[in-house]
């Protein structure tokens, strides 16, 4: 009788994750120079992508990873833009200063606002954290000091003397979105080595049946929610940086800031971190082609979201990776075969 | 002889990677009462999953009234004759006692049981037919559930650990009532981890052990010694 | 007299609240599936109600003849074949998919019917009230709707608790698989639930139609109010719903009368409110 003992190595990095570390090196470095090669109108193209990578990260995060589905994120992205034109125009703050602190009071101010939301579970989390988005976009539309309803623009003073020109000034928020997209990133990968990613793959694996949470659930759900909210936050603050005007409607808006990064995120590959990054890239592929389309392109993105959802719902990445086995950013330990070790039993 | 009413051949089970039954051979035949123990964990809940179609059976080749069951979901099933007190009785919480049975008789084949003959069946819940489902001591709940069960008129009644958590007293009693409901020809298989009641009542009785079948017989020419050890298995015999 | 003018008014439009609701805490309770879309929805039984009365001349309230059907048969099919397909497990499909749809349909609207605002004249409808005491009026179509909303809650309570598809449907509510396993077809049930409360759209949004302003963007808001007002009332009550329903339209009449700015803002602020101070609703059902 043979009896086959095999040894198992535990490791997170796999070959391609080792060479995508390489290659996203060179990525960054590339991406950090781009002001030397790229023209403005591509640095503007680009600074979209990135906080539209940093909100696609955050609401996989909270979806994918934390079960949390949220049709509110628009909330802290209002929220971080408000609070950046605020502490700008009355707190006298540099804008780059301004945003960083609009990050952090984002994530304090989300601690409330998930107390509340978090009365509600699986779909009506969702709706609940839409109705506290429309609270603040119509209180925001009160304040006559930030504009009220029509809205209030960055004054010229403070844009002049961000930096010492339009297009220092178009840089400095390129690295700014640069760094963004990639501290995003990092942070997602960071919470999912540590021991609260196992604590939320269990939390996303239990049944939904069981949802009375834990309190180690509930602090880890808490914790994802507000430190997502941050960088969310952040993101808003770095938009209505680039775009110099804010409103209640834009600041707000469900359609720009959580209906577009809920289809990039279906569409690429929930639950991963590669596939919102794919989903965004495609997202502006598309709309290169389709960019006057006008409504059809919503529509567009709606179909091939549902779609998505429908017959491959881990999305392009999900596809991806389970026919090659590949893994991008080294997530989960996988469990190998140690060749060398292998003892046969006679 | 007769022909099984229900007929599984190496019928095995997997929840992904973890495999619970290896190789069930398993045959009723109409009018029997088939007993199944075992311990917990033995694979016996999942073998009642499988052959209700509540798990993926494709390509096992599980035969209830001589049709296979490959992919059948579960209410169709019910439309052809089977019936399931499922573990833990499952009432409706928000339905009547009375609702709860008319409920049993959504897919009504013939018409022996009528809510009159369940009430002769099990007296106590004529009188609390208006009552909750949930209301219920814990045998009265399990007569509502044979009850519901019995409601369509079924030609297969698979009982899942009707005793469990209940007083010997009231066991006996929801006990009693297996041969009146044999009597109208209706084939019975019983889960139980209570030895004693299950040899009582059966004709025949399968012991599951680490999903496979360890004993099959007749509980008359099967001595305690046989049944303890496929029951616990050969490390306890000797403890 | 002006705030209790605006309870009385409030009341009235909490009717219409009622019924944007009912359809779907129907669908929760039988499903445990929220519909996203379910506002716009409502507002594309608006628009069906605009065509028929744009070709035909119809007095818009016939036109429910043809939409109530319609929007049963609609809801029929598109559970059948695409929103079964969603349910399971996992809440992300179901949730999703209709998020998708609302989208879709928001634009499809918007595409065919511009965004132009609409309305459905109801002529001697629109303007006849009668007068109770102390200077109040209150007007026939505020109250057709609210007694509409009664006598739709009404009839869902006695079909669920006196009929055999009802009962199929409460005990599916409490449990999806042991109801399978009395040989009910879930895929059926669901779409049968879902016919139901798609009627009750259909009513609604004619309703909507010849009460208010809507466009194709208006759907979300509806979406909203109805959800306030099933949490409000407590999961699972059809009169909990109506009891929501009238607390929110009572506390955006109230927050109109203080400015009309914050009509909306009054209501989502009493809906949080509710959520803080008592999360399982006013109304929830009992259980044993």
């Amino acid at each position: 009788m043979t009896d086959t003992k095999q040894h198992y190595v535990v490791e997170r990095s796999t070959r391609t994750s080792r060479f995508a570390s390489g290659a996203a090196a060179a990525i960054i470095l590339a991406l950090a120079l781009a002001p030397w090669w790229a023209g403005l109108g591509e640095l503007r193209i680009l600074i979209e992508i990135f906080y539209y990578i940093a909100l696609a990260q955050m609401w996989s995060l909270l979806a994918g990873y934390a079960g949390l589905v949220s049709i509110g994120q628009q909330a802290f992205v209002g929220l971080g833009g408000y609070l950046l034109f605020a502490l700008a125009i009355f707190g006298g703050l540099h804008p780059i200063v301004a945003l960083v602190v609009a990050g952090l009071v984002t994530a304090v101010a989300a601690l409330p606002i998930a107390l509340v939301a978090f009365r509600l579970t699986g779909a009506y989390f969702a709706i609940g954290t839409w109705v506290i988005a429309e609270v603040l976009r119509l209180s925001f539309a009160q304040f006559p000091a930030l504009g009220g309803g029509s809205g209030i623009s960055l004054p010229a003073g403070i844009v002049r003397d961000m930096a010492g020109s339009p297009e220092g000034r178009q840089f400095l928020v390129y690295w700014v979105a640069l760094a963004i997209a990639f501290a995003s990133i990092a942070l997602v990968l960071a919470l999912l080595r540590s021991r609260w990613g196992l604590a939320m793959t269990a939390i996303r694996d239990s049944r939904p049946a069981s949802e009375s949470l834990g309190v180690e659930a509930y602090r880890t759900k808490l914790m994802v929610y507000v430190l997502a909210a941050g960088m969310t936050g952040l993101s808003g603050g770095l938009i209505f940086l680039q775009k110099l005007r804010i409103s209640p409607d834009a600041a707000f808006s469900v359609s720009d800031w959580t209906a577009l990064v809920i289809f990039t995120v279906v569409i690429g590959g929930i639950g991963s971190v590669e596939g919102p990054i794919i989903g965004v890239i495609l997202f502006f592929l598309l709309r290169e082609v389709a960019a006057d389309w006008g409504s059809w392109y919503l529509i567009l993105m709606g179909s091939i979201a549902v779609v998505t959802m429908l017959f491959a719902p881990r999305g392009i990445w999900g596809l991806i990776s389970s026919r090659y086995d590949l893994e991008l950013f080294p997530v989960g330990r996988r469990l190998r075969v140690d060749p060398e070790r292998r003892d046969r039993k006679e | 002889m007769p022909d099984p009413v229900l007929q599984t051949r190496g019928l095995t089970a997997f929840y992904g990677d973890f495999q619970a039954l290896f190789g069930i051979d398993f045959e009723v035949l109409a009018g029997e009462t088939i007993a199944i123990i075992g311990a917990n964990g033995a694979g016996k809940s999942t073998f009642l999953r499988s052959v209700t179609g509540m798990l993926s059976t494709r390509g096992q080749g599980i035969t209830l009234f001589g049709q296979p069951v490959d992919g059948v979901p579960p209410h169709e099933l019910v439309a052809r004759g089977l019936a399931m007190v499922p573990e833990g009785r499952r009432l409706f919480p928000s339905l009547t006692v009375e609702e709860n049975l008319l409920i049993g008789g959504y897919r009504r084949r013939g018409s022996y049981w009528t809510l009159n003959r369940i009430y002769e069946l099990f007296p106590i819940l004529a009188e609390r037919r208006h009552n909750g489902g949930t209301e219920l001591s814990g045998g009265q709940q399990q007569m509502v559930a044979i009850g519901r069960a019995l409601m369509s008129d079924p030609k297969l009644l698979l009982c899942d650990e009707i005793s469990l958590g209940l007083a010997p007293i009231v066991i006996r009693d929801i006990y009693a009532s297996l041969p009146r409901i044999r009597e109208h020809g209706t084939t019975i298989v019983v889960v139980e981890q209570d030895v004693t009641q299950a040899l009582a009542v059966a004709d025949r009785v399968y012991c599951f052990q680490e999903g496979h079948v360890s004993l099959t017989g007749r509980p008359a020419d099967l001595s305690r010694q046989e049944i303890t050890t496929a029951y616990f298995g050969a490390a306890e015999e000797h403890a | 007299m002006d705030w209790v003018n605006a309870v009385v008014q409030g009341v009235l439009l909490g009717g219409l609240y009622a019924l944007f609701a009912s359809g779907l805490s129907l669908m929760f309770g039988v499903m445990r599936f929220v519909n996203i879309a379910h506002g716009d929805f409502i507002v594309m039984a608006a628009y069906g109600a605009l065509v028929i009365v744009g070709a035909t001349g119809l007095y818009p309230l016939w036109t429910m003849i043809a939409i109530v059907p319609g929007m049963a048969l609609l809801g029929f099919v598109g559970q059948r074949v695409l929103l079964n397909r969603t349910l399971g497990e996992d809440i992300l499909p179901p949730l999703l998919v209709t998020f998708g749809l609302s989208i879709i349909i928001q634009n499809v609207l918007l595409e065919v019917f511009s965004a132009d605002s609409q309305k459905l004249q109801a002529g001697w409808l629109e303007t006849a009230s009668i007068p109770i005491a102390g200077g109040l009026n209150i007007g026939l179509m505020p109250l057709l709707i609210f007694v509409s909303a009664l006598i739709v809650i009404g009839g869902l309570q006695t079909f669920l608790y006196r009929t055999p598809v009802g009962r199929v449907l409460r005990a599916t509510s409490d449990d999806q698989e042991t109801v399978r396993l009395m040989g009910a077809d879930n895929a059926r049930i669901f779409a049968y639930a879902t016919a139901i409360a798609s009627a009750v759209v259909g009513i609604a949004g004619v309703y909507m139609a010849m009460r208010t302003n809507f466009d194709p963007s208006v759907g979300p808001a509806r979406l909203l109010f109805a959800f306030e007002a099933v949490i409000i009332g407590g999961l699972g009550s059809l009169w909990g719903t109506l009891v929501g329903g009238i607390i929110l339209g009572v506390a955006q009449a109230i927050g109109a009368q203080i400015d009309p700015g914050f009509q909306i803002l009054a209501g989502h602020i009493a809906f949080l409110f509710v959520l803080v101070m008592r999360p399982q609703g006013l109304l929830p059902r009992m259980r044993g």
